[in-house]
């Protein structure tokens, strides 16, 4: 059971919160190839270590919002607004 | 002293024998007292066999005092109904109790099934895949259902109530064991919030099985002075009666309390620090029939003479394989148990220990392990070995000694199970032969025996540092109370648990599966080498008790028949729950009626008024139909479906999603969204939409109006509303931010309710409004606003029937009102129409119904948008997933309507289409709706079919549980083609 920070209204349990999966994903055009679409379709990062995804306060504000998270160990490293880059966790 | 209570010593023990309580086993009356707990008092009335073996229906009797219990887990009734699988160890015997043993037929003291112990050799690992293969599976599947299982599922409401709690904690201690106590104390000061947790109903642990002195007082004194002041401090709570069941991330951890009578508490703790001071669990040892009942855990016996008072025999053999266990031999001694011999695998023995033997006259043979022992109903004697010089063999059986009783001692585990499922690793201690925690993600440590710390001195100094440590890492300051014992414990382990001679069929390593060493040799020769193989190949440590006194066992001879170290082989995780929790705990109040909360429509009085037969559509009560006059169903619905054709007919559709977006790019995101121009959208006009997935696939359809230039109201079906609210949320927060739009759920705050019909519009007219409702002003597929009855009102004209249709939009709170004024002034030329006819006009009318019509495989091509797709220049969200050949193909599953060529044959959805049978009758789509058409007197249907555009008057055939029968293709339109009625 994690406990996630949002943005906008604080530290609140999971059970608030919705997952979104990989998050930072570019949306291809319509001029994109079969492969680069299909690719953007079904190919999500599965990392052993640190996944940048994204997560909406469905029980709160209803903001999405971005979390680096460890997959291993569940421990979040960031959590940041939609729009911002990965943050640099080095 | 009650005369059944045979094996109940005259004095001493944690009891009262002011209260007796009287209780049944098997239906013999039998008498215990208060502070028993089921299985002591059984043993107290000299019960030996409690159970049946799993697999081999053997006799069972009490092995444990604890939780690890494998064989008396009983079927147990208190009043309530008849619960399963209860560890009688550790539930609390209250009076009338009714206890069965759930296996054994035709009792559990003569059980027929024991003729599979004579067969045993059939029933290896892995049987269900060997033996029942002739005939068949079946063959022998109502047998094996019958005699397998623990027990009977109680049958009606469960009488007890079941409750979900939050708590949090700086500091929470599982355990109230001497390590648990001395922390708890010593966290007392830090001001910290402290949750002390037990799954006892009493605190102390080990030291309610065998006192000590304690900073110079009777363990008990201390006890109680710890309790109070415990209580005394504000900081801490204390849970006794409650075990900690699941340990999960973020350090939240889960209790069941049972601390209530006919209630059950399920808490939910998230806390900074944890500590487990959860103990360790004695292993049995492994020799030829280990099974027999009277042979117990030596600490168990010890539990039940100072705990219970009770003697667990007369005359006992003690057997171990460190030292722990000749405290056990004296206590048995010292209450009037005559003990023969202590056998001790061990060479070299303390001569401290070896002298307090000599005192009570206790033979001790050394170098020794148990090879065999014997009895009918009851354990009668034991043979004795002498380990060989390098421990694989043994030499010198002795003649037979006689006993009842044999307490057995492998040495501890500790109980590792919660942090295991917090993510801890566990290392091989070779000195302690067992696993100990060595390190964890989470914020945790241990103490006590838990740690592999198995004196009592160890356990308290301990337990105090670990205490003041972790409330220090919570953000407190405190120092580790002074705690110490004047009594000492030696260990002195030697790592051999199983006999190496005797039937290895016999011997068992899992009690509860009914595992032997065999089971695992075959295992191993069959290449389950893996732990997780062995593991669910065996089944060892799968039952109801996890393993707690199997896991150790079963990988010692792992690593011996694989030849590798036991930290290599390493062990299988632990889950949630340590012990059974009850279904209920879980479900809390989340049922019957607390399920799902049911939405009601803003008119439900009226509904209910009218004769509406509910059903549940979603969250939503919605009237299925109307049993006017007491109609039954069918008869409602064909009469609902002609009223609305002949006249005009009333339909609520408040549960309709509706989704307002306002801004100026409001236009711009909902043609990203839909598969229609959006923005060639009239203000006061509706367009009808296809949303898809970015793979292409329908997720709703719905009509869309735009209310201005900025504004616009978006439908969706019933049951999708929430989800596209969050579908459009998503795709605007996490993909286009950039446009201005903001989008608002209003579907509660409108009430619907659709007129259609051909009198619609002269009903209408009637009613006091400031809105134009011809033709000219108001058409098919344009919407306005004003007022309504002197309420705000948006009128859409949209048809979900194919009839002249208004959607009348009204403050919720107003609906009821409209609705009956409309009733009112429309008389006998108005009806009623429930949800069950609304679809059964849809069909007539061949419109698509998502998610019945479609499936997770069909595109915006396959229900005939290539046209609308083709004209729109702009992107829009599933549309690159179009354009791949796959979702191009002539042959994909196509919208179709399907009439049956002959008037008797019951068509029905879920039917498939099939090929010639020269052709294999392959499957080539369903039928996806059908219904008997009043309007049309006949049967009519809609469904998806491989090239289904291509196919429109071609007769294909239909084959429906078992029978096949010829349909023709057509339009998927059967009612008012031309849509003349519609646009009225």
């Amino acid at each position: 059971m994690l406990r996630l920070s949002c943005p906008w209204c604080g530290t609140r349990d999971e059970l608030e919160f919705s997952f979104g999966g990989e998050s930072h994903l570019t949306r291809p055009t319509l001029a994109a190839s079969d492969a680069i679409w299909s690719d953007y379709l079904f190919n999500k990062e599965n990392p052993k270590g640190i996944h940048f995804e994204r997560w909406m306060h469905s029980y709160g504000c209803g903001r999405w919002f971005n979390v680096a998270r460890d997959t291993v160990t569940h421990e979040i490293y960031a959590v940041y607004k939609m729009g911002l880059p990965k943050p640099d966790l080095d | 002293m009650a005369p059944t209570q045979k094996n109940r010593l005259t004095s001493g023990g944690r009891i009262d024998r002011s209260k007796p309580l009287s209780f049944k086993f098997n239906n013999r009356k039998l008498q215990g007292y208060q502070g028993d707990t089921i299985a002591s008092a059984l043993l107290a009335n000299d019960i030996s066999t409690v159970n049946r073996s799993f697999k081999y229906h053997r006799r069972r009797g009490i092995m444990s005092a604890g939780v690890e219990e494998t064989n008396a887990l009983l079927t147990v009734s208190d009043g309530k109904g008849d619960v399963p699988v209860v560890r009688t160890t550790v539930r609390a015997l209250v009076d009338d109790h009714q206890i069965k043993s759930p296996s054994g037929f035709p009792s559990v003291n003569f059980d027929l099934g024991r003729v599979l112990d004579f067969t045993h050799r059939l029933w290896t690992a892995g049987f269900y895949n060997k033996v029942f293969k002739w005939p068949n599976w079946h063959w022998y599947e109502g047998m094996v259902r019958r005699m397998a299982g623990l027990g009977n599922l109680p049958g009606g409401e469960d009488g007890n109530r079941y409750f979900h709690h939050n708590l949090h904690c700086d500091l929470l201690i599982v355990g109230a064991g001497p390590a648990g106590l001395a922390a708890a104390l010593s966290s007392v000061t830090s001001g910290a919030r402290v949750l002390l947790v037990e799954q006892d109903h009493e605190l102390g642990g080990s030291l309610l099985a065998n006192r000590a002195l304690i900073n110079a007082v009777d363990s008990d004194l201390w006890i109680s002075r710890t309790r109070s002041a415990l209580e005394e401090a504000v900081n801490v709570t204390v849970m006794t009666s409650s075990t900690v069941s699941g340990y999960y991330d973020h350090n939240v951890l889960t209790i069941i309390d049972r601390s209530t009578v006919g209630v059950k508490r399920f808490w939910k703790v998230r806390a900074k620090e944890v500590l487990l001071a959860t103990g360790a669990i004695e292993q049995p040892l492994v020799f030829e029939n280990n099974d027999r009942p009277g042979i117990m855990l030596a600490h168990a016996a010890m539990e039940y003479v100072n705990r219970y008072a009770v003697k667990p025999a007369d005359v006992m053999v003690v057997v171990t394989n460190n030292d722990s266990a000749y405290q056990v031999a004296f206590t048995l001694y010292d209450n009037g148990v005559r003990v023969p011999a202590i056998v001790d695998a061990r060479k070299n023995i303390a001569n401290e220990i070896v002298q307090q033997a000599n005192q009570r006259g206790i033979p001790i043979m050394s170098n020794s392990v148990i090879l065999n022992t014997f009895g009918t109903s009851v354990l009668s004697s034991v043979r004795v070995g002498t380990l060989s010089d390098d421990g694989k063999s043994t030499v010198n059986p002795t003649d037979e000694i006689a006993c009842q009783g044999l307490a057995i001692s492998g040495g501890f585990n500790p109980s590792s199970d919660l942090y295991s499922q917090a993510g801890g690793n566990l290392q091989y201690a070779a000195e302690l032969a067992c696993f100990v925690p060595m390190q964890c993600r989470q914020r945790v440590t241990v103490a006590g025996a838990a740690q592999g710390k198995f004196s009592l001195a160890e356990a308290l100094t301990e337990g105090a540092c670990a205490g003041s440590e972790a409330a220090n890492k919570a953000g407190f300051t405190c120092a580790p109370i002074d705690v110490t014992t004047s009594t000492t414990s030696s260990y002195n382990l030697k790592a051999v648990r199983i006999t190496p001679a005797g039937d290895s069929s016999r011997k068992w390593v899992d009690f509860m599966a009914d595992v032997t060493v065999a089971d695992i040799e075959l295992a191993v020769r069959e290449n389950f080498v893996s732990v997780q193989h062995l593991k669910r190949y065996t089944t060892t440590g799968m039952s109801a008790d996890q393993g707690k006194t199997s896991n150790l066992n079963a990988l010692t001879l792992l690593a011996e028949l694989t030849q590798k170290p036991i930290g290599e082989v390493g062990t299988t995780t632990f889950r949630p729950q340590f012990m059974p929790v009850p279904m209920g705990a879980i479900a809390g109040q989340r049922h019957g009626d607390f399920y799902t909360p049911a939405r009601l429509l803003p008119a439900h009085d009226w509904h209910v008024r009218h004769g509406a037969v509910f059903e549940n559509y979603g969250a939503w009560k919605r009237p299925e139909y109307y049993a006017t006059n007491g109609r039954d169903r069918e008869t409602a619905i064909r009469e609902e479906v002609l009223a609305l054709r002949r006249s005009a007919g009333l339909f609520d559709g408040s549960p309709l999603g509706k989704i307002e977006l306002t801004g100026p790019d409001a236009g711009e995101f909902l043609n990203r969204i839909y598969v229609n121009n959006v923005l060639t959208l009239k203000p006061g006009r509706i367009r009808y939409g296809l949303m898809l997935s970015e793979n292409g696939i329908i997720i709703d359809d719905g009509v869309f109006a735009r209310l201005a230039d900025d504004h616009y109201l978006v439908s969706t079906t019933s049951a999708n509303a929430d989800r596209i609210i969050a579908w459009l949320e998503e795709w605007h927060q996490c993909e286009w931010p950039d446009l201005e739009v903001i989008i608002s759920t209003v579907t509660s705050q409108w009430g619907v309710t659709t007129i259609a019909g051909p009198n619609a519009r002269v009903l209408l007219q009637g009613i006091e409004s400031d809105i134009d409702f011809s033709a000219q002003a108001l058409p098919h597929m344009s919407v306005a606003t004003g007022t309504l009855l002197g309420v705000p009102a948006r009128v859409q004209r949209v048809s979900y029937t194919g009839e002249m249709s208004f959607e009348i939009n009204v403050p919720a709170i107003q609906s009821q009102r409209v609705i009956e004024a409309l009733m009112n002034l429309g008389g006998n030329r108005i009806a009623p129409i429930g949800v069950e006819a609304s679809l059964l006009l849809r069909t007539e009318k061949g419109y698509l119904h998502v998610g019945a019509d479609t499936d997770g495989m069909t595109n915006a091509l396959d229900v005939g948008f290539a046209g609308i797709v083709a004209k729109k220049q702009s992107d829009f969200v599933g549309r690159r997933s179009l354009l791949r050949a796959d979702d191009q193909r002539k042959d994909r599953r196509q919208f179709v309507g399907v009439e049956p060529l002959n008037d008797n044959e019951n068509l029905q959805s879920g039917a498939h289409f099939v090929t010639p049978q020269d052709e294999g009758r392959r499957s080539q789509g369903i039928v996806t709706s059908a219904c008997f058409s009043p309007t049309l007197k006949r049967i009519i249907g809609l469904g998806l079919l491989e090239r289904g555009f291509e196919r429109k008057g071609e007769t294909v055939t239909v084959f429906d549980d078992g029978r096949t029968f010829d349909v023709r293709i057509t339009e998927p339109v059967f009612y008012d083609p031309s849509g003349e009625k519609m646009n009225a």
